[in-house]
Parts: structure tokens; sequence; C-alpha cells
């Protein structure tokens, strides 16, 4: 199991290399890329930037976690940091496994958790040369995060930022 | 006491700055560091109750601090 924050290109056929061996029936790659519109904006790269520390760290949590729930211990999580262009690999998923449903499942689990959870940020560069935080404004809300920890009470929702004038 | 308080993405830009020491009272809570911040110039555009962090681990905003902790201010997260 590895997982890293990268600040060069993704190379998948390494990773696939890297996570199974003989005994693995199925390996799954998930891929995200950059696309090149988001809320009918058209997108021209995406700047990312992380919390670093924290975000290998809820990595490495949520590797385990799928690990514990499917049984996949060939698993391999990549995000990529820094200035993007359409169509770059921002993130890779890998996971091989004796059967294909346990590295499907620990796949899809993965990427869900990292998008909800992990401390990365994406400043989308678009056509117009404008710039904006993804998230960061009241159109583009998160859906409710429950912190996890035994004595919170509540689960909090992620406010945005308001909009500077 | 002191605690590190760390910004990032929007909310860094809001303050204008990706980290800060930050005097506090004995007993200060995450909220009001929170407060503190609102209090600064470009705090007001901070969320009244944005997710937060101590030393790297989601917390909650009742939290008592000790002194010498990394708090963290995270804005929604957006990775992938």
């Amino acid at each position: 199991m590895r997982v890293s924050l990268v600040d060069e290109p993704i190379d998948v056929a390494a990773l696939l290399s890297e996570a199974g061996d003989d005994s693995c029936g199925a390996s799954t790659v998930f891929l995200g890329t950059v696309r090149d519109v988001n809320d009918g904006r058209a997108v021209t790269g995406i700047e990312y930037s992380a919390y670093r520390t924290m975000a290998e760290r809820e990595m490495r949590a949520i590797a385990n976690e799928a690990s514990e729930k499917f049984g996949v211990t060939r698993l391999i999580v990549e995000h990529r940091l820094g200035t993007l262009c359409l169509g770059d690999v921002s993130v890779a998923v890998v996971a091989a496994h004796a059967h294909r449903a346990p590295a499907l499942d620990a796949n899809r689990y993965v990427i869900e958790e990292l998008k909800r959870r992990v401390p990365i940020w994406k400043l989308e560069h678009y056509r117009d040369g404008t710039r904006d935080w993804v998230g960061a404004g009241s159109g583009n809300r998160e859906p409710a995060f429950e912190i996890p920890l035994e004595e919170s009470d509540a689960s909090l929702t992620q406010d945005s930022v308001t909009p500077g004038s | 006491m002191t605690v590190t308080v760390l910004l990032f993405a929007s909310y860094a830009d809001a303050l204008g700055t990706s980290s800060m020491e930050l005097e506090v009272p004995p007993g200060s809570t995450v909220r009001d560091v929170l407060s503190t911040l609102a209090a600064l110039p470009g705090g007001d555009r901070l969320p009244p109750r944005p997710l937060v962090a101590i030393d790297e681990e989601y917390a909650n905003v009742a939290t008592e601090l000790l002194g010498g902790e990394e708090v963290a201010v995270i804005p929604p997260v957006a990775g992938g």
C-alpha cells in the first residue's frame, strides 16, 4: 500500500506494475483528469494545492480503511499538485486483488473518500483569464461533512468563504 | 499561549497569509481562535463555521487548546 502527493506527472503504467503481481487476477485504475468545463465556464487548467502533511495522513487513513473493508492490500493512491493542463491526470487510484469485486469496491471507496475529506484544493483557470477556487462559491457547496471525532456531537457543514466584493 | 494558525486556498486569500502565530488566553477553544481570526482584516470573509483541524486531524470547534497546537482552517475540499 502506498499513498503519495506528487509534483510530477503520474505514470499510470508504473503504478499498475507496482500494485499487482502474479497472485492478482484483477487490477482497477481510476484516473481523475482535468476537464475543459466546470459549471458552464471554459477551463484551461487547474492549480492544485494541499495541506500536504494532513492530506497524506488522510489518504493513508482512507487506504487503511479500504484495506480493512475489502481485504485489498495492493493499493496505490497518487494525487498530483501544482498547475495541470487539460487532460492531465490529477489523481490515480490503483487496486489489485485476486478477484475483481474487491478491487472495484476498494477503488470506488478510496476516490469517494478522497474527494470528501482530503484537504486538497483546486484553483481553476478560465479561458477569460479569471481564476476561482472550486467549492468556495455559494453555488458549489460541499455536502455535510461529519467530523470523525467521538466527542463531536454535531455534524458540521463546510461553510464556504463569503465572496469578496 | 500561542497557537500556529494555518490558512489555505480561499481562506489564505481572504486573510492575505497562509500561516500566523496567534496569542490567545489560556483555556481558549478553537472557536475563540476563529473569533480572533474573524476580527482581523479580511476575516469577515471567513464563514462562521469552517472546518478545522488540530495537529492534522479534523476537530470540533469546541475543543480546548493547550498552546503549541497547529490549528488549520480548512476550506471546502476539492481534490480529485
